[in-house]
């Protein structure tokens, strides 16, 4: 029965990385600007296909906002 | 593209002004420029996220030149090494994503950016450059050329690393991370089955627990010991008083029990209970990143100034490194920084930041110029008299009771109940403490601990965060951005507002005058104008201006008739100007417009309509606060205007004029004497005494992202109108909190009854909590919301 020992320990010890991982994330900053990221995900490399395909640029992109 | 905006900025087109550029049509000159250079560097997806996302860009001819001063720049600078610069930038303009497109583009724009990062709430872009290949003053200029022009100001220069404090979310995490472990160790003891297992394992579990609840109890509940030991020694009841009690009685308690075997404990509870009231305190911090409360002169005040060196050269100098009889060059919109005397041949100084007065002053060569004061036109030279720190402004701002109180003499709501919550508690505690004391002692000890444990206030203490943090964030959707919490409650309180007038009840826009009626032919002009030249009347005085100059006539007669009109006699013909009574001609009597009624030789012409320039929504918004309020309107503008506002406004306004800065401050201030609770509503620098003065100061603003003066709060001023809504809501924001006391209240005597009855168990503690706290959170929440949707 002591297998349960050996069980909460790892479940204990993968809870304390998960907290140290948020305090660290919140350290870095990750959770300072909640807005930008969110936008700038949707950015494609516009400039990129700008070159590629010059008249479908108004149809690939989204309107956002 | 058939509307007739412009494709860069969407301001309408003004036909003579149009320019067409690539099939595309633009407002202006500037707007076509800033297109070009889009188009140029393939940036034209600029376009394509926000329709018409640009702003004009400014004329900025040498406003930057002191970018060219080391000293200045590496003040400015976030990070600097040999070939790596690292600069945070100010943009108001940022409010779309093709702005954070076209920001984070900027090293498509100039060599030597290597990357630039937007901060959208805050309004701010973060470029990191190589001052080999481009300068932070080559970079300004290149963000002002696209209309991005950055604010800086004396402000960026003074303050120092930002320390952002995150303290309350790691005490969250931390909370959140015992509550939940605690309860899943916590499960098998709650169906107490008495197995072979079970009771073999539960001291581990057990003590595994109390190992979890340390982290919560010592260091996320830490505040909460803290605020209860100040309002001990303070002489205040506060609510922390009966939440710190609670934790700690919570925690002995548990922790007698577990040592002794008598039971699991409440740690379950504990941890809970801690992360949610950490959560309410978290809710109710809503903050505006891009706005600041907190303003003094430092953010409207550049950073630097043109001097003239003796030999005739120009230099960018350091405001706070000027000194006197140094010679300043002041140019078009610049702001002056000090005290001096005008050497140029004329200026026309903006006082409107000092006194509110928006008409520009006109000065002379030799007359005196005081710090705050806006330049409007030609460069101008003036010679310094004080330092930056001697000048009447200056001077005025570090005046005490200029700066906004840290803290006001202010109860909360929940320190109000909790100064007879927590008496009541306890002795309710020590009652039941002595009454079982007779019967059996354990259970004394027992009942004691529950009645505290249970009483915990933790949905006392949540409702008013989560209601007040709710009520920040829809006042914020309707652009009505409060500086905190304490400020809703402080709004229900008011029983008088006060309003500025220039700004405030008025528009920025000029008055317009409008003619109706049979045309007027020149001759006629000739006579109206040189009849009014005659009056002093302030109605006269603005038609006087608004017509065209005449050449001047000899007025045979005059006569003016106070209150109605003027009747004059020039070469034979005879003018009659004034209301509709006074020529009575009967036309309609719309109190609502100020006319003036033109009748000349007998035959009656037409009528000039003064729109005036106060805000369209002033009236009905003064007929509807006045049934509750006391109204003022307070003016540093001479009493001109006295007639038409006490036509406008409800009888029982006070209206003062001629206010100094330091007097509107003394006025509210002898008001809150005579027991007013106090809202001041003004907008410029000339108000910000009394602002801080006021129980409330509100800041109004054509632009949010323009600065405001240090104030509670800051409206749109586009929702001038609902400020009768704001200060309703404000009011139902309170009766709801009062009704989930209520609430809140009927839980404990739930949990109560339990906990003098000696039956508590940790699993009935393990559902009381949570559900009251659920119940209360979601009530106030819906509550406000529905309120919010009343009108």
């Amino acid at each position: 029965m002591s297998v349960i020992y050996f069980l909460i320990s790892i479940s204990i010890f993968v809870a304390v990385f998960f907290l140290y991982a948020f305090i660290k994330a919140v350290r870095s900053g990750q959770y300072d600007d909640d807005y930008t990221p969110s936008v700038r995900m949707l950015f494609e490399d516009e400039l990129v296909k700008k070159e590629t395909n010059k008249n479908q640029i108004n149809i690939t992109e989204e309107k956002q906002l | 593209m058939d509307t007739a905006n412009c494709f860069h900025c969407g301001n309408e087109i003004i036909q003579k002004d149009e320019v067409i550029f690539d099939e595309k049509r633009f407002c202006c000159n500037g707007c076509k420029t800033v297109y070009e250079i889009f188009s140029q560097n393939d940036l034209t997806c600029y376009y394509d996220f926000q329709a018409s996302p640009g702003a004009t860009p400014q004329d900025i001819q040498g406003k930057y030149d002191f970018l060219d001063n080391e000293e200045i720049v590496s003040k400015l600078l976030e990070f600097q090494e040999n070939s790596t610069h690292i600069v945070s930038l100010y943009i108001p303009h940022i409010h779309c994503s093709s702005c954070i497109w076209i920001l984070e583009n900027l090293q498509k724009l100039q060599q030597g950016i290597v990357t630039s990062q937007v901060n959208f709430p805050e309004k701010k872009v973060r470029v990191t450059f190589n001052p080999e290949q481009t300068s932070l003053k080559k970079i300004v200029e290149m963000l002002c050329s696209i209309g991005y022009e950055p604010y800086i100001s004396l402000e960026n220069f003074d303050e120092g690393k930002k320390k952002v404090d995150r303290t309350l979310i790691y005490k969250i995490g931390v909370a959140f991370f015992c509550f939940g472990n605690i309860m899943l160790l916590s499960f098998p003891e709650y169906f107490e089955v008495e197995e072979y297992w079970i009771n073999q394992y539960r001291d581990f579990f057990r003590w595994l627990i109390f190992g979890l609840s340390l982290p919560t109890f010592i260091y996320s509940a830490s505040g909460y010991y803290v605020s209860a030991w100040k309002s001990i020694k303070s002489g205040l009841l506060n609510i922390d008083i009966p939440i710190a009690l609670g934790i700690v009685v919570m925690f002995i308690r548990s922790t007698v029990d577990i040592v002794f075997d008598y039971g699991q404990g409440f740690f379950d509870s504990m941890a809970g209970l801690i992360f949610f009231m950490l959560l309410g305190k978290l809710f109710q911090i809503k903050t505006y990143d891009f706005l600041s409360f907190e303003r003094d002169y430092k953010s409207y005040f550049p950073i630097a100034v043109t001097k003239v060196l003796p030999d005739g050269n120009e230099e960018a100098v350091q405001v706070y490194d000027i000194q006197k009889g140094d010679r300043l060059l002041i140019r078009n919109q610049e702001l002056i920084p000090v005290d001096g005397i005008l050497i140029s041949q004329k200026a026309s100084i903006d006082y409107s930041f000092v006194t509110g007065e928006a008409v520009p002053i006109e000065k002379k060569s030799g007359d005196k110029l005081f710090a705050g004061g806006k330049q409007l036109g030609k460069v101008i030279e003036m010679e310094v008299l004080f330092s930056v720190s001697q000048s009447y402004l200056t001077q005025l701002w570090s005046n005490d009771v200029f700066q906004k109180k840290v803290e006001q003499q202010h109860k909360t709501i929940t320190d109000k109940i909790s100064r007879y919550f927590t008496p009541a508690l306890l002795l309710l505690a020590f009652v039941s403490f002595f009454y079982w004391v007779f019967i059996d002692v354990t259970t004394a000890f027992n009942v004691f601990t529950a009645i505290l444990i249970v009483a915990c206030p933790c949905a006392l203490a949540l409702t008013a965060p989560f209601t007040l943090g709710n009520v920040l964030r829809i006042l914020g959707s309707r652009k009505f951005y409060l500086k905190n919490a304490l400020v809703v409650e402080q709004l229900a309180k008011v029983n008088s507002i006060v309003f500025d007038k220039t700004g405030t009840i008025t528009t920025n826009e000029k008055t317009s005058i409008t003619y109706e009626g049979s045309e007027l032919n020149d001759f006629e002009f000739k006579l109206l104008k040189n009849v009014l030249r005659g009056s002093n009347h302030p109605l006269s005085r603005r038609l006087y201006d608004f017509i065209p100059n005449q050449e001047r006539m000899e007025v045979s007669s005059f006569e003016e008739v106070i209150g109605k009109g003027i009747f004059a006699e020039i070469e034979g013909n005879i003018i009659k100007l004034g209301s509709s009574q006074f020529l009575k001609t009967m036309t309609e009597n719309t109190h609502k417009k100020t006319k003036v009624h033109v009748e000349i030789n007998g035959i009656y012409k037409g009528s000039y309509v003064f729109n005036n320039q106060y805000r369209k929504e002033l009236e009905q918004l003064f007929e509807d606060l006045s049934k509750k309020y006391n109204l003022y309107v307070l003016s540093g503008d001479n009493d001109g205007e006295r007639k038409i506002l006490e036509k406008m406004l409800p009888a029982n306004t006070t209206l003062v004029f001629n206010q100094k800065p330091e007097q509107k401050l003394a006025y509210i201030n002898s008001l809150q004497q005579n027991g007013k609770n106090v809202m001041m509503i003004g907008d410029g620098l000339n108000d910000a005494g009394a602002l801080a003065q006021s129980n409330v100061g509100i800041s109004i603003s054509e632009n949010v992202n323009v600065f405001s003066p240090a104030c509670d709060g800051i409206l749109d001023a586009s929702q001038f109108g609902k400020i009768a809504f704001f200060m309703r809501y404000a009011k139902n924001a309170m009766k709801t909190i009062y009704m989930s006391f209520g609430i809140s209240l009927l839980y404990n005597v739930v949990g109560l009854s339990y906990a003098v009855t000696g039956n508590l168990s940790p699993l009935v503690a393990a559902i009381i909590m949570p559900l009251s706290t659920v119940t209360i959170v979601s009530f106030v929440t819906i509550m406000s919301n529905v309120f919010a949707n009343r009108k």
